[in-house]
């Protein structure tokens, strides 16, 4: 759809409500109300069917975690500790450059003991304690697997369903097919974090959270982690707010003159961002002042939590933001390519991530939020079984990109708490039992939040576009 | 010009109308109801047909139809079935045909199932012009009203009017020049009432030379031009020279055929030179992948494909992409067609290694400034070597006046004094020494050899020895020795004092050389072993000579009738790695090392008798000369200086990437699934097969391609182009899927106007600015854009255009106007980009530090947006609507968010054009308040202010003058935005209240809209 026709939809059903009014009351009404164009773009703007969840964190994991170290717990692997990779596991695979053929490659048992935690019984390593001290309440998928080896594709795939830039990425789709619950914020925020000191932090790109061919208001909004949260949210200097609340009083009344004159509805819209720009300026700010918040959950958080631009700051920005009414919170922590520092810098990286993760599950737990919002943790692939690196030096020990293979946790939403599903082989190396591709992830995602995978889609150069493309089994057996 | 036109319009407006015809049409009403129902699984992707049975090919298609006769058609039995097992589509399929489209297409078999092709492959045919009357206040200017105004006949609706001068001077000056009309163009425009006033408006704007940066924008987003690479890394290029040539290119009105061969193949035109070879930087604008773990051949194949998935786009509207994995499933355009289209761009020699945002091949493209500056450097060069050799010339008349003095002043004081043999002896080589004290061997060319030589010596004291090593022409390569590589291996070198027929040995007890290789250091030549010695041996051919400091045990003193004995062995398993020429020398002085070299010789060479000197020692004592002259020395220092700064004028030069085919062909590989590891069938050059066939005597190259794009037959290009021109004017194209002419993309509603239109541009030998002309010249260009209650009924998209699009202007656009309306903008053109003002941190956050913003000043801060520098992975942010330039972009962003809000009130580009804007008023003529606004809103909206939106600006006004009177600091800070000279003759509380005020005006719903 157009653009412009697609504001005249927009703006269309709120004319419903009243154009002279320069309140916003209406809008999220409005919203929901269908339009009346047929439009082959139309935004559907209810669910297909009841959700179970309003909201998602996406707790993503850049660079990819060893899932071998942290959740996937093979004894072999330790049996077979600098033995060759046995026959069978890796043939016509395809692997990172730095590992070319796995043949002949020595195994590496897990650097750090694993145990069975909580009622369920899951496996978590010990880099983990504050993420196995709530495995009861997480769902551990134990046999994603996915087609990229290198990290830009496989973020692309998992959250786009493309490994080329280009198509909308998931929080796209659900506020574009979900639309709003806040006025004052925006409905998709992402945030970026990194381990500090990390000799692998990979670049964020902002395709990650791209719109693709949605409307350019559904891309994310990328809360920046230094200066301000948004781009331009401070006043010009000299100006308060109260001399700003007149003036946008007088352009909206010059405004209505001219929607008067030209019957334009594009520009009571145009009043209408701006007053919500204006309430953002208010809203952002109280958003990200903790000053409310008790020393008690602060502590929850961990260390991090006051300082801006950390995973644990982050953490706690995203409960407020769903708390507000923001749909999609992507949070994106790099450092996890631990291609050469499984016993150095990966420690570090769990400290950063491993409290904070837990605390934000506990506290949306602790409000009464978990249920309707769905948090999903996890990184675009996993990490080899077998070293890279020499097994003789131990402070350089490493693994390489991994896509056959992979866990992830989610909770809340509809997910049933104290579960793992799937399984990979003995060595971790394959997903056999239960396997979930990444689009089956998607079309869980999806389907948690009302949507048919293959009906959420969108009309681009000639075709249906969806997230999924034209894949995906929504995991019905996770579901509660 | 412009009435000879008009008369040719007249001439068609009076042939016959279009007869609509009776039976549902193939390719409007039933193609896209197949392609949308049917393609999916009986399309032309062979891999996911079911059936075998593909309705897209007419042949096949008549296996289930029967031409006449919808109750004989399997087709149609299908498409009404109730049966679950045998309806189509299938339940599940997600598509319905609906009983009307059932209906129509049994409608179609009865009527014959008359077949052709989709209506954009299709030649393109001149239609007829419809003849229609004007309807109230609507004009036909030309034919684009009489296909407009046909149209709309046959809805309720009828064209508006036209709008006002003022309206229209704004829509023109934004649409060709992308800035707004000063205040002098309006009022002249208002003041022009003769006949042909908007006709000279428009050549006076087409003649602008900002009309080519206006045209360039959407060229640059189509070509993802960009000043870095893009991915990690994201390193920067400089193919600014390539933008620079886009936008001469649009001024001089190139023909757009020619613009076109230039862009896709300049190299390859028999007449190529540098404006054609830049030309094609073009294709080059793709990203470059940098990352490491890549595979080169990888990135390679990724950036032909982006070469060959962009000229499917910008030229045949095509969403050749599709291919790369299967056929396409909608339109008749295969895997192998798009490999055959790939085999066009796979000639490059780029490899795809490296990441360089400067890969070869490149063509230096220095700026006017840049070859002005070269040659005079060079010119001064050749000065400069007359004026040295008229200065050696001089100096060699007093050579030997300033030869004797230099020996006086440097008598003894010879740090290293040569030692000349009585007794020259090698094993098996000949010995011979030179009046420099250079000893030579030849004569066979043995595995080892041995020397031993006899100096005699005056009374004198020694504390060490040097052995210079020299290279040679008789050496291996000009180097030290006759060996494989021109190395030596001196293994032993044993000094001792010969008195009184007595022998006695002189031990050395440390050394030093100009290089020692590896563990074959100098101690190993008085180490007492034979078989480890001393080498130099650094990794490439010798290209120096060599030198060893040996210092003594302790100093000896030598007596008149002593002799030295020096014996030097080469016994290493090296072959022939025999000291080829040197010299031995001795020192009484402590302080002599390796360095004096030069002094060591040039006193050598003052004690020759001039007529005994070798040419080097003749050399030498000249130059000597010279050096020691002031004016040769001012003669050196001027060539260095000049040589420094052409070295730096040349390292500026930005070296653009261009196009180029390798000599050698590459085959090119249908690749399955589109992986660069998996390559197929092979395949040649070509075009699509499905349409008109490029005519080649062997495989066809890019030239061919270009010119095949933009050949008469071409069904497609001159719809595609002429379809984006219109979208540039009116805000979405007659085709609104600028990038798709597919089935899938929309069918046009005024085909027959696309179509005239393509026909006038093709026939007008591609001049584009006549294209132009001609759709502004048309009343439907020219009306108001006022909306009735009818028209957001009956066709609330305009598609119909009885009134003219209302939309908001892009973001670059409205940075321009800012600036415009302001006076700040500066208008220069070209050059390399500039760094306007941005948020602190927004590179270094999206890099982690690696990449650093650093803001230019002065008039840099408000040159066009055009010249504003584009990092790919985070383009500049106010930029917030615009393609990422990261692929190839024809369709049109449009956005409107509260961000967008935030950063038109809140940037310092629009509070510091607000204040200046107020600055420019205050210091004008007018001194009351409503005179001064109205200049405000004249620069802004190209108007004054109604009286009411007057009253409540006014009111707004003395509010802000109120409270900022309470608080100068308040004022002071928001006068002082921007770094624009502050004014500081006015009054601050004034100047700030002002400021708000023009800060609001920048903000108003219509100075954000192209009206």
């Amino acid at each position: 759809m157009h653009p412009i026709s697609e504001s005249v939809a927009d703006l269309t059903r709120r004319e419903l409500l009243g154009r002279t009014s320069l309140g916003l009351g209406g809008v999220a009404l409005a919203e929901l109300l269908q339009g009346s164009s047929a439009s082959a773009n139309e935004r559907p703007l209810l669910p297909h069917f009841a959700p179970r969840a309003k909201r998602v964190i996406y707790l993503f994991q850049n660079g990819a975690p060893t899932h071998v170290d942290l959740f996937d717990f093979k004894p072999e692997l330790q049996r077979l500790h600098g033995k060759p990779l046995p026959a069978g596991f890796s043939e016509g695979k395809r692997f990172s450059t730095m590992t070319g053929n796995a043949d002949g490659k020595l195994m590496l048992a897990p650097v750090e003991p694993f145990r069975q935690r909580g009622d369920s019984g899951a496996w978590v390593s010990d880099f983990l304690p504050h993420t196995a001290g709530i495995a009861d309440r997480l769902c551990f998928i134990r046999s994603m697997h996915t087609d990229a080896v290198n990290h830009a594709p496989a973020i692309q795939l998992l959250l786009s369903g493309a490994q080329i830039p280009g198509r909308p990425t998931m929080g796209a789709w659900a506020t574009w097919g979900l639309g709003s619950e806040t006025e004052t914020l925006p409905a998709f925020v992402v945030m970026t974090s990194v381990t500090k000191n990390t000799t692998c932090g990979q670049i964020f790109y902002d395709f990650y959270w791209g719109n693709g061919f949605l409307p350019s208001r559904f891309q994310g909004v990328k809360f920046r982690g230094s200066g301000d949260p948004v781009l331009y949210i401070r006043n010009p200097s000299g100006m308060t707010s109260t001399m700003k609340r007149a003036w946008l009083d007088d352009i909206a009344r010059i405004n209505e003159l001219k929607l008067r004159e030209s019957g334009d509805p594009e520009t009571a819209s145009r009043t209408a961002q701006y007053e919500m720009a204006f309430r953002m300026q208010t809203s952002v700010p109280e958003l990200t002042d903790f000053s409310s918040e008790t020393q008690q959950t602060l502590d929850m958080y961990g260390p991090g939590v006051a300082e801006p631009g950390t995973f644990a700051h982050n953490c706690l920005l995203a409960r407020r933001l769903v708390e507000r009414g923001t749909r999609f919170v992507q949070l994106m922590h790099a450092g996890w390519d631990q291609h050469n520092s499984i016993t150095t810098e990966l420690y570090s990286q769990c400290r950063d991530t491993d409290q904070p993760s837990a605390a934000l599950v506990r506290d949306l737990d602790r409000l009464g939020l978990l249920d309707e919002t769905l948090v999903i943790w996890g990184g675009e692939f996993g990490r080899t079984p077998f070293i890279q690196g020499d097994l003789g030096n131990r402070p350089r020990w490493g693994r390489d990109h991994h896509p056959y293979a992979f866990t992830i946790w989610m909770a809340g939403g509809g997910i049933r708490p104290g579960m793992n599903w799937g399984a990979s082989d003995e060595l971790g190396f394959n997903a056999v039992e239960n396997r979930v591709h990444v689009h089956d992830l998607q079309a869980t995602v999806l389907h948690q939040l009302g949507f048919d995978h293959e009906r959420l889609t969108y009309r681009f150069q000639g075709r249906q576009f969806r997230l999924t493309d034209v894949h995906g089994h929504v995991v019905q057996e996770i579901l509660s | 010009m412009i009435d000879r036109i008009q008369t040719v319009w007249l001439a068609f407006l009076t042939m016959i109308p279009l007869q609509a015809s009776e039976s549902p049409d193939f390719s409007r009403q039933i193609l896209p109801l197949l392609s949308e129902n049917c393609f999916q699984c009986h399309g032309p992707d062979a891999e996911r047909r079911e059936a075998d049975l593909a309705l897209h090919d007419q042949r096949e298609a008549m296996r289930v139809i029967t031409a006449g006769a919808r109750g004989e058609s399997e087709l149609y039995a299908r498409i009404t079935s109730a049966e679950a097992d045998l309806q189509m589509p299938p339940p599940d399929s997600g598509h319905v045909l609906t009983a009307d489209q059932q209906e129509l297409i049994g409608a179609w078999i009865d009527a014959g199932a008359e077949w052709n092709q989709h209506w954009s492959w299709q030649a393109v045919q001149r239609p007829k012009i419809p003849q229609v009357a004007a309807t109230s206040g609507a004009v036909i200017r030309n034919p684009i009203d009489a296909f407009i105004q046909s149209r709309l006949q046959q809805s309720p609706l009828q064209a508006s009017e036209e709008a006002d001068r003022r309206t229209l001077i704004r829509r023109l000056s934004l649409d060709l020049r992308g800035l707004p009309p000063n205040a002098r163009e309006i009022a002249a425009f208002l003041a022009d009432t003769e006949e042909g006033a908007y006709e000279r408006l428009v050549e006076q704007l087409l003649e602008s030379p900002s009309f080519g940066e206006r045209m360039a924008w959407d060229w640059l987003d189509a070509a993802r031009y960009a000043d870095s690479n893009g991915y990690q890394g994201d390193q920067e290029r400089t193919m600014w020279p390539w933008r620079d040539w886009v936008v001469q290119a649009f001024n001089q009105n190139l023909p757009f055929n020619q613009f076109t061969e230039w862009q896709l193949a300049g190299d390859l035109l028999p007449e190529s030179g540098f404006e054609q070879k830049l030309a094609t930087g073009f294709c080059r604008n793709h990203m470059i992948n940098g990352e490491g773990g890549r595979i080169a051949e990888e990135n390679r194949v990724d950036y032909v494909m982006d070469m060959a998935e962009t000229t499917g786009t910008v030229w045949l509207g095509l969403t050749l992409n599709c291919c790369r994995c299967h056929d396409h499933k909608f339109d008749s355009l295969t895997q192998q067609d798009y490999y055959r289209f790939f085999a066009f761009f796979n000639q490059t020699p780029v490899n795809g290694g490296g990441g360089s945002g400067q890969t070869a091949p490149l063509l230096e493209a220095p700026t006017a400034k840049q070859s002005e500056q070269i040659q005079q450097y060079q010119r001064q060069l050749q000065e400069l070597t007359g004026q040295f050799s008229q200065r050696a010339d001089q100096l060699l008349q007093t050579q030997s006046a300033w030869e004797q003095q230099q020996l006086q002043q440097q008598g003894n004081e010879l740090h290293w004094q040569p030692l000349f043999a009585e007794q020259l002896q090698a094993e098996y080589q000949q010995l011979k020494q030179s009046a420099d004290g250079a000893i030579l061997a030849s004569g066979p060319n043995p595995a080892n050899d041995t020397y031993t030589l006899i100096f005699p010596v005056t009374a004198q004291k020694a504390v060490s020895l040097r052995l210079d090593a020299l290279r040679h022409e008789t050496h291996t390569g000009g180097g030290l020795a006759r060996s494989d590589s021109g190395n030596f291996v001196l293994t032993e070198l044993e000094l001792s004092l010969l008195r009184d027929e007595q022998e006695q040995r002189i031990h050395i007890v440390s050394g030093q050389a100009t290089f020692e290789q590896g563990d074959l250091t100098i101690d190993r030549v008085f180490d007492g072993n034979r078989q480890s010695g001393w080498a130099v041996y650094e990794g490439r051919p010798v290209d120096r000579d060599h030198a060893a400091v040996l210092k003594l045990e302790s100093p000896v003193d030598l007596q008149q009738g002593d002799r030295l004995k020096v014996v030097l062995r080469h016994d290493s398993a090296h072959a022939s790695h025999n000291l080829g020429r040197f010299r031995v020398s001795i020192s009484g002085n402590a302080n002599a090392g390796l360095n004096n070299d030069k002094d060591q010789q040039l006193l050598l060479a003052l004690r020759t008798a001039a007529a005994e000197r070798t040419a080097e020692q003749t050399q030498l004592l000249r130059e000597q000369h010279q050096a020691a002259d002031a004016e040769w020395q001012q003669l050196v220092a001027a060539k260095k200086q000049t040589e420094d700064r052409l070295a730096a004028v040349r390292g500026e030069i930005p070296k653009v990437m261009v196009m180029q085919d390798r000599s050698e062909r590459r085959e090119t590989f249908m690749l399955e699934r589109g992986l660069y590891s998996a390559p197929g069938e092979a395949v040649t050059a070509g075009t699509p097969v499905s349409l008109p066939q490029l005519e080649s005597e062997s495989e066809p190259d890019r030239l061919e391609l270009a010119r095949w794009l933009m050949d008469d037959r071409n069904p497609l290009t001159a719809r595609v182009l002429v379809n984006r021109y219109w979208q540039l004017l009116f805000g979405q194209g007659l085709v609104k899927t600028a990038s798709d002419f597919g089935v899938q993309g929309e069918i046009p509603q005024q085909e027959q106007l696309l179509d005239w239109l393509a026909c006038e541009f093709r026939d007008s030998g591609w001049d584009l600015k006549q294209l132009l002309r001609t759709i502004v010249l048309s009343h439907t260009y020219r009306q108001t854009s006022r909306r009735t209650e009818l028209q957001l009924e009956h066709d609330p998209d305009n598609r119909l255009l009885s009134r003219a699009p209302r939309y908001r202007l892009a973001s670059w656009m409205l940075r321009d106007q800012a600036l415009a309306a302001s006076g700040l903008l500066c208008t220069e053109q070209g050059g390399p980009p500039v760094k306007v003002y941005q948020p602190e941190g927004v590179w270094e956050d999206a890099t982690f530090g690696r990449k650093t913003y650093t803001q230019d000043h002065g008039e840099s801060l408000y040159r066009r947006s055009l010249y504003v520098f584009w990092r790919r992975i985070i383009g500049p942010t106010i930029f917030f609507d615009n393609s990422p330039r990261q692929t190839c972009s024809v369709d049109v962003f449009r956005t409107n968010s509260p961000l967008h809000a935030l950063q038109l009130f809140n940037d310092v580009t629009y509070v510091e054009a607000a204040r200046v804007l107020a600055q420019r008023v205050l210091q004008g003529a007018d001194r009351s308040d409503r005179g001064r606004l109205n200049e405000i809103c004249e620069r802004v909206l190209c108007r004054p202010p109604e009286d009411e939106e007057a009253k409540v600006l006014l009111a707004g006004l003395q509010r802000s003058r109120e409270q900022f009177a309470t608080d100068s600091t308040l004022a002071q800070q928001l006068v002082s935005a921007g770094e624009a000279p502050a004014a500081e003759e006015l009054e601050p509380a004034e100047h700030a209240a002002w400021s708000a005020l023009c800060l609001a005006v920048l903000n108003l719903d219509e100075a954000l809209t192209r009206e």
